[in-house]
């Protein structure tokens, strides 16, 4: 039978997978992407507490939906930046940003 | 319900927008964003003291109007009003944007207003992230400048991974207690590790919006490649905000749970002390008075901290005495460090040279505002430290409040720094620094505050006292 545990496991895989992604990739994309993963982990969480934890009311449906659309709003003016750094530098690697001391 | 009780927030999202549609009309006529936002945030001010005392809980404890939050949303506008008046010919360089700028500054000040009146984790992670989006935009304001471009990007790669760890952590607090307002999760807290780890992430996405070291890297390069006026509105108002909703989370939720065997006062004060030494430390070395005062700003959030680490009567009490006295000074500092960039195109604080020369009144008020910020008596940052340590001292923190007592005599050293390099070292220009009407204006409250608040902190404290009764 799988339960709460499963899925926090398993999300907290995908989050350390996401967070893993962001600190190795180079590539701002590719570190945008590892961290819509690390957010995608936690609206598991939340939909699974919504199905074992307060099934009856939506309080983590609606917290995941949330989530999805803030992410939306976030990643949207991301993108935005990184194409208006591409325009001057021509490179969207995150090596090649280097005007402030990392 | 009482419409007015979200008077604050409405007429700041109304404002926000006015602002964004003024700056759409033709010609010269858009030019009044800058004093219609001005005047509305007046005005938002003046309602919000005047409603300072309701207390209602709104849609079943989700949104709290109480003593506390009106307390950071008059230090949030206070804030927002005195960056915008100070940031003076700083404004040029934003072109035609000018009206975005005045909108993406309210909108921000809405999120922190949500942030402080938040009673439930999703209200709270809304408010953040209107405050974090609109702090994105604003610190990449300068789109033809590659340093602020880059730090916008930093700081939104960091900034969204941390509110992904934030978020993580209210997550697993919720699979445990099974509800996202605040306050019902103190009852069913329990010592399970994956609370545990669910609080001890809660706090790390915290600690990174008040750049707690070890979650400060970011601290110093976006502090140096935004805007001087965002750079400042992000050291006071941000970190202010997320102290806002750390306290009320902390104290409602964590230290008032009975099932919960944790010192998280502890924790919290491990990571005061660390923050307060290394930021002070780094800050030795700096050249770049951007830099210099990002990592001023490390060593005070490690103050405040110590402050809600002790969690009693005097260290929440300080935590918003000196949230507050934060805002003149370092807004002080800043607006004067805003009016030399302008004039000499660069941050380094080689260019302060001879400026008691050039402008003796500009010299004197940044002397004033960093030696509050070094807690030098009679001026408003000892009386703030007073509390803290304080605070500290009483939870049996002793050692705790040594270390700040230490390292605030070493960060005169840099403070004063400054100080000699304005009065000692020959200008290369002899022309008084330019300002605005409304610069000096800015300028003369942020200092008048940082001296009257040390003489007479009475008034300002019972303030802050009535604050935080509800957490005691």
């Amino acid at each position: 039978m799988i339960g709460l545990s499963h899925y926090l496991i398993f999300s907290t895989v995908l989050f350390g997978i996401g967070i893993f992604g962001m600190l190795s990739r180079r590539n701002a994309i590719a570190v945008l992407m590892s961290v819509e993963l690390m957010l995608n982990a936690v609206n598991v969480n939340f939909v699974a507490i919504n199905r074992f934890v307060t099934s009856g009311q939506a309080a983590g449906q609606l917290f995941s939906i949330f989530v999805i659309v803030v992410a939306a709003a976030e990643v949207s003016v991301g993108l935005a930046l990184i194409i208006s750094i591409y325009r001057h530098r021509k490179s969207v690697d995150l090596n090649n940003f280097d005007l402030l001391k990392w | 319900m009482e419409i007015s009780l979200l008077g604050t927030e409405i007429l700041l999202a109304t404002l926000g927008f006015l602002a964004l549609v003024t700056g759409l009309l033709p010609g010269r006529a858009k030019s009044i964003t800058g004093s219609m936002s001005l005047a509305g945030l007046l005005l938002i001010l003046v309602y919000t003291i005047a409603h300072f005392g309701e207390e209602a809980s709104l849609f079943q404890g989700i949104y709290l109007v109480d003593n506390f939050a009106a307390y950071f949303k008059m230090l949030f506008l206070t804030a927002t009003l005195l960056v915008s008046l100070g940031a003076g010919r700083y404004l040029e360089r934003f072109e035609n944007k000018k009206s975005e700028f005045y909108s993406l500054m309210v909108f921000a000040t809405l999120g922190m207003v949500i942030m402080a009146s938040a009673g439930d984790f999703i209200t709270l992670y809304v408010g953040l992230e209107l405050m974090t989006v609109s702090f994105y935009i604003l610190t990449a304001f300068l789109l033809r400048d590659g340093l602020s471009t880059e730090a916008g990007l930093k700081y939104l790669v960091l900034g969204a991974a941390s509110s992904a760890i934030l978020l993580f952590g209210i997550s697993l607090v919720m699979a445990y207690t099974g509800t996202t307002v605040i306050g019902a999760t103190a009852a069913r807290l329990m010592t399970e590790p994956a609370v545990v780890a669910g609080i001890v992430l809660l706090a790390a996405g915290f600690a990174f919006k008040i750049s707690v070291i070890p979650f400060h890297m970011w601290t110093p390069d976006i502090y140096q490649g935004a805007p001087t006026p965002v750079t400042n509105y992000l050291s006071v108002a941000s970190k202010a905000a997320a102290f806002a909703a750390m306290v009320r989370v902390f104290m409602v939720a964590v230290d008032a749970a009975p099932g919960l065997t944790l010192s998280w006062n502890l924790i919290l004060a491990i990571l005061a002390a660390l923050t307060i030494i290394v930021g002070n430390l780094i800050a030795l070395v700096q050249e770049d008075i951007k830099r210099l005062l990002a990592y001023s700003s490390i060593a005070q959030a490690g103050y405040i901290l110590a402050g809600l680490a002790a969690a009693n009567a005097y260290g929440l009490k300080g935590v918003l005495f000196y949230a507050l006295l934060y805002v003149f000074c370092n807004t002080g500092a800043f607006i004067i460090a805003t009016a030399v960039e302008v004039d000499s195109g660069s941050t380094a604080i080689e260019a302060f040279r001879g400026l008691s020369k050039r402008s003796p009144a500009l010299a004197a008020i940044m002397t004033i505002c960093l030696l509050s910020l070094a807690g030098i008596p009679p001026l408003a940052g000892f009386v703030g430290k007073f509390y803290l340590f304080a605070g500290a001292i009483q939870q049996g923190y002793l050692w705790l409040a040594l270390i700040g007592l230490i390292m605030s005599m070493v960060s005169v050293y840099y403070y004063l720094n400054v100080s000699r390099v304005m009065y000692i070292e020959k200008a290369g220009k002899q022309e008084p620094v330019k300002g605005s009407g409304a610069f000096r204006l800015a300028l003369w409250v942020c200092a008048l505050a940082a001296i009257f608040l040390g003489c007479y902190p009475a008034p300002l404290s019972n303030l802050a006292q009535q604050a935080i009764q509800l957490f005691l």
